[in-house]
């Protein structure tokens, strides 16, 4: 690791100004991807600001059509949260599935999403769930907050601050892990809004990270159940490939995991 | 027996340090002045060194020194040597390239070291490390078995044309050619076994000192066989003599094998520890383990039967090819060939057999022994084709393996080995019984009607440890003997102390070595310390490794022991003016049988010393040392069978249940040897379903990494039901096998049965990850 500074702010506006100090700032969080780069000396960061401490960053909230999770709050908490178990459940289950209980008690949903990565579990949650990402500066939809591996809509030096989900009426999701990582081979967020609206979302296929399965959001609507989707065929096409699971072997996964996402859901 | 004797499940005297932390391990000795030492590697698998510019390095904060592969070779440090001669088929020798433990001229695999910056932390290493430029010219490289021996493949060193190390034979060629010409059927099967990685808990780890005035070396290391190292570095490399180097392996987290070898790391240590006149010392990270710790099996091979109108086996055909990496590791030769190629009798009556091995190089990591060490590779082969043999044949898996099983003993195979005892018989009914196997159709057809794909896999494994004659390898081409000596101290206050040869490094031998002096003395373990792992405190000894510590270690150790008794007697009879016939050994007393005089321990320890009342001749002290080398290998054999459920879905596999009925001989520790079973088994299994070490066509690894190499977690594993159906081993007064091996050698093959009989067919090769069993179901 190369030598940083590492900052303890107590609030988001001093986060936001000590990284805008910094040459080469970063956020810390969970700390899952950024510290092990930085053990590998793949990032050399002026200045590590530790985002997991600031208190204004940590909890869940209900609202009057859904609920708050803050940017800090752990996988554990959102696991363990009757808040979350009662509105959405299949959110917390998703969280109890993320990593191992080590990562879980360290690894953070505002972490997660800022990284993007694109096996990561979350993102299908907010992407099907049409969550709203907060920051310290802006409210921003799921559905333009990814953009693609690794990227998203944050601006440099902007501080997630926490992501509001809307109620649903069915939500489900389903993964199939990946052997060795644990992170999503293929995860799969069905959910169908109180409106009738459904929306699918699939991480850890897709080269370009998470994204919407129109054709089994097409066959649930129609039909919500997992045999509506028997006949639903998914192309391979742009799907990742590597030693752990093929394209074809994916596109599978993304029909199977849908189909016990509904499933769950009931 | 005592409380703590053979046979008594106690509590490993060692893991109250381990549990709480207070283990010491090599990265956890600091000393005066140490520096720290960071080697740059290679990035590339086949290039050439063309220049190495350190000047910036050199001036960066905290740096001491530099150092290349051509200084040394200036230095006239020794190449890395193999420690096992094979002849090929031809009567040529084995095709050996150099090894130097930094490569000056060329580089062979990524990882090879090819500089160390020594600087006064780790982090500045790291930071001058970068500031060295290497300016390499790429080769053309060769990733794999079936490259390197096309015609026309690029040559790794011009010591092996072809990348051929050696082409190796084993058996009688003709009766094989006489045996098929006679079959009835004839079942032929294609295999690969895939190449692993060790992945011991803590990663390799060297410091070297230097006493200029004494011109004496110590080296912490993390090694499995500390005077096996010393003899290597001063016989061999040139860097001390025995008399001057201290080799000590401490507390050593895990080995497998990987820490057989005496890596140009722990060499390269020891050598700049003179140069730079300061302790040096190197601590592996995850990722150089990946790339530098010897990695196992890695071989392709064709098998083909012989089944007479019986099905009785008339012979065997093996042929196989090795990948032994970029440079041949220190027992790399013998794997392939005399710890696998002389088991491929498996628990059967083979008249015939007739291997060939053909052993290459590729621009990959040295392949060496891992857990099991070519049995795996055997064991796996054999239990593959019988059950193929037995879906071919259209007979029950199970009785065709006990239609053809050794039943009389001592059994001579046709490679080599002379089986001393068994019963496969008792292991395969034991498993059987555990797992139902009876009921298994009926379990199937429920699966069946509820999506699922069920499957029952049966292996029956045998091994040969207690490694090994000494003069048997060395006919063979061992460079050592592989005895094993102890010494025991008995001191003037009747506590003991008993200096193995062994190495422990996770087995637990602070315990069982410890009850073995409690069975004869009777005297409570917490009086015993085993000391191990260092060349000033033990006499010498072999090491840790192929299941022999408490064969041949634990044996040396009676052996001391009967001497010591001996002497212990005659003090007891003196004292209590009794015969020495009479006296007997109790609860850590001397009595005199029949009577009520009896001396304790204590008191004649105490009178050994004093020597104030000996009788007439007698030498003071009560100390004893004995070597002993074993008179054959032992034989440790079982059943492993178990049941999975495949999601068609998903091709994810289950356990169902896994049933294990092995015969270890006599067990000292039942806990300790069950744990051992847990562990080979997880080895094991991850072989079967999860563990792959890969290389793309250009040398890169792909799985360096936990995020891509996946190993068994306890839930990809399911709850071992285990048994043992003892026969005691005839070759030594223990009665004892060993027990470290067998889950990894026995349980892959069983997992493999299990999921191709699920799935109707036989197309499918290790590891069975999801991806690849759902392509085996759906095309």
């Amino acid at each position: 690791m190369y030598e940083t500074t590492y900052h303890r702010p107590s609030s988001i506006d001093e986060a936001a100004a000590m990284f805008a100090k910094g040459s080469e700032s970063k956020y810390l969080a969970g700390g899952h991807t950024l510290i092990p780069v930085m053990k590998q000396r793949l990032a050399s960061p002026s200045d590590v600001i530790d985002l997991a401490r600031i208190k204004d960053l940590v909890g869940i909230e209900p609202t009057s059509d859904g609920i708050v999770i803050k940017a800090a709050t752990t996988h554990y908490d959102v696991a363990q949260s009757a808040i979350v178990k009662k509105a959405i459940p299949a959110l917390a289950y998703l969280a109890s599935l993320i990593g191992d209980p080590a990562v879980r008690h360290r690894g953070t949903i505002g972490g997660s999403i800022a990284n993007n990565d694109p096996a990561a579990d979350y993102p299908a949650a907010l992407l099907a769930l049409d969550a709203t990402v907060k920051t310290n500066k802006r409210n921003i939809k799921a559905g333009d907050f990814f953009k693609g591996l690794f990227t998203t809509a944050l601006d440099d030096g902007e501080i997630i601050t926490g992501v509001s989900f809307p109620v649903t009426d069915k939500a489900g999701y389903a993964k199939f892990p990946h052997p060795a990582s644990r992170f999503a081979l293929t995860g799969v967020f069905v959910a169908r809004s109180p409106g009738g609206e459904v929306r699918v979302a699939a991480t850890g296929a897709s080269q370009n990270g998470v994204m919407r399965v129109p054709a089994i959001e097409t066959a649930l609507k129609a039909n919500w159940s997992a045999s509506a989707l028997d006949g639903v065929k998914i192309s391979a096409d742009g799907l990742m490939s590597d030693i752990h699971g093929a394209s074809d072997y994916r596109a599978n996964l993304i029909k199977v995991m849908a189909q016990r996402a509904v499933a769950a859901a009931g | 027996m005592g409380v703590e004797g053979i046979g008594a499940s106690v509590v490993r005297k060692e893991d109250r340090r381990f549990t709480t932390g207070k283990g010491r391990y090599v990265d956890d000795i600091k000393l005066q002045g140490m520096t720290h030492a960071h080697f740059i590697r290679s990035p590339h698998a086949h290039a050439k060194v063309k220049g190495i510019d350190s000047s910036a390095a050199m001036k960066m904060p905290g740096v001491v020194g530099v150092l290349t592969g051509q200084q040394i070779v200036d230095d006239k440090v020794g190449n890395l040597i193999c420690g096992w001669a094979i002849t090929s088929k031809d009567g040529s020798p084995m095709k050996m390239g150099a090894w130097p433990a930094m490569a000056p001229e060329t580089v062979r695999f990524v990882g090879q070291a090819v500089a160390v910056v020594i600087a006064e932390t780790k982090n500045q290493a790291k930071d001058a490390a970068e500031a060295v430029v290497v300016t390499y010219e790429e080769l053309p490289v060769v990733a794999d078995i079936r490259s390197a021996i096309k015609p026309g493949a690029p040559q790794l060193h011009p010591e092996a044309p072809g990348n051929v190390i050696y082409d190796w034979a084993i058996g009688d060629e003709s009766a094989v050619k006489d045996a098929f010409g006679k079959a009835a059927n004839v079942v032929t099967l294609e295999l690969t076994n895939n190449r692993l990685v060790p992945n011991a808990m803590e990663p390799r780890a060297a410091i070297a000192e230097y006493e200029e005035a004494e011109e004496h070396y110590t080296l912490y290391t993390t090694s499995q066989n500390p005077h096996v190292a010393r003899l290597v570095l001063s016989a061999f490399y040139n860097i001390a003599p025995e008399h001057k180097l201290r080799v000590i392996a401490p507390d050593v987290g895990g080995g497998f094998g990987s820490k057989i070898y005496i890596y140009p790391e722990e060499m390269v240590a020891l050598w700049a520890s003179k140069k730079v006149g300061r302790p040096v010392k190197w601590t592996g990270d995850r990722t150089e383990a990946f790339l530098t710790d010897a990695h196992g099996r890695d071989h392709i091979s064709k098998a083909e039967m012989a089944f007479d109108k019986d099905n009785k086996i008339l012979g065997l055909r093996v042929k196989t090819h090795a990948n032994l990496g970029a440079y041949m590791s220190l027992f790399s030769s013998s794997v392939p060939t005399y710890l696998y190629a002389t088991l491929l009798s498996g628990q059967y009556n083979i008249p015939a057999i007739y291997a060939e091995v053909m052993t290459v190089y590729t621009n990959t990591t040295p392949v060496d022994a891992y857990r099991g060490a070519g049995r795996p590779e055997a064991s796996y082969l054999v239990e593959r084709l019988m059950e193929t043999a037995a879906r071919q044949l259209k007979v029950d898996p199970a009785e065709l393996r006990r239609k053809n099983f050794i039943t009389q003993f001592p059994h001579q195979t046709p490679v080599i080995m002379a089986y001393d005892i068994g019963d496969f018989g008792a292991s395969l009914d034991a498993s059987m019984k555990a797992i139902d196997y009876a009921g298994f159709p009926a379990r199937k057809a429920k699966a069946k009607a509820e999506g699922k794909l069920r499957g029952i896999g049966v292996s029956c494994y045998i091994e040969a440890c207690g490694i090994a004659p000494s003069k048997a390898v060395g006919s063979l081409g061992a460079g050592v003997g592989l005895w094993e000596s102890a010494e025991i101290r008995v001191n003037p206050v009747g506590t003991i102390e008993v200096l193995t040869g062994s190495h422990s490094h996770g087995q637990g031998h602070e315990t069982t070595f410890a009850q073995l002096i409690s069975e004869r003395l009777g005297v409570p373990i917490s009086q015993v310390q085993i000391v191990h792992g260092d060349t000033d405190k033990v006499q010498f000894g072999m090491g840790t490794y192929g299941s022999r510590s408490l064969a041949v270690g634990g044996t040396a150790i009676i052996k001391a022991m009967e001497k010591v008794e001996a002497k212990a007697k005659k003090i007891a009879a003196h004292q209590l003016e009794a015969s020495e016939n009479d006296i007997v050994i109790e609860n850590g007393e001397f009595k005199v049988t029949g009577t009520d005089k009896s001396i304790a321990l204590p008191m004649v320890a105490l009178a050994a010393y004093t020597a104030h009342n000996l009788p007439d001749g007698m030498e003071p002290g009560l100390k004893e040392t004995a070597f002993y080398d074993p008179t054959n290998f032992t034989f440790p054999a079982g059943t492993y069978i178990c049941e999975i459920e495949v999601d068609p879905a998903t091709g994810k596999t289950s356990f169902v249940d896994f049933v294990a009925a092995d015969d270890f001989g006599r067990l000292i520790n039942p806990m300790i040897v069950e744990g051992q079973v847990h562990g080979g088994l997880a080895q094991g299994i991850g072989q079967a379903l999860l563990e792959h070490a890969i290389y793309d066509a250009n040398g890169q690894p792909i799985t360096a990494s936990f995020m891509d190499y996946t190993m068994p977690r306890a839930d990809d594993l399911p709850s071992f039901k285990l048994s043992h159906t003892p026969t005691l081993c005839p070759g030594n007064p223990l009665g004892v096998k060993g027990c470290g091996e067998a889950g990894a050698i026995g349980s892959s093959a069983a997992v493999i049965n299990a999921i191709t009989d699920a799935i109707g067919h036989n197309k499918l090769e290790m590891p069975a990850t999801p991806d690849r069993v759902w392509h085996a179901i759906h095309g």
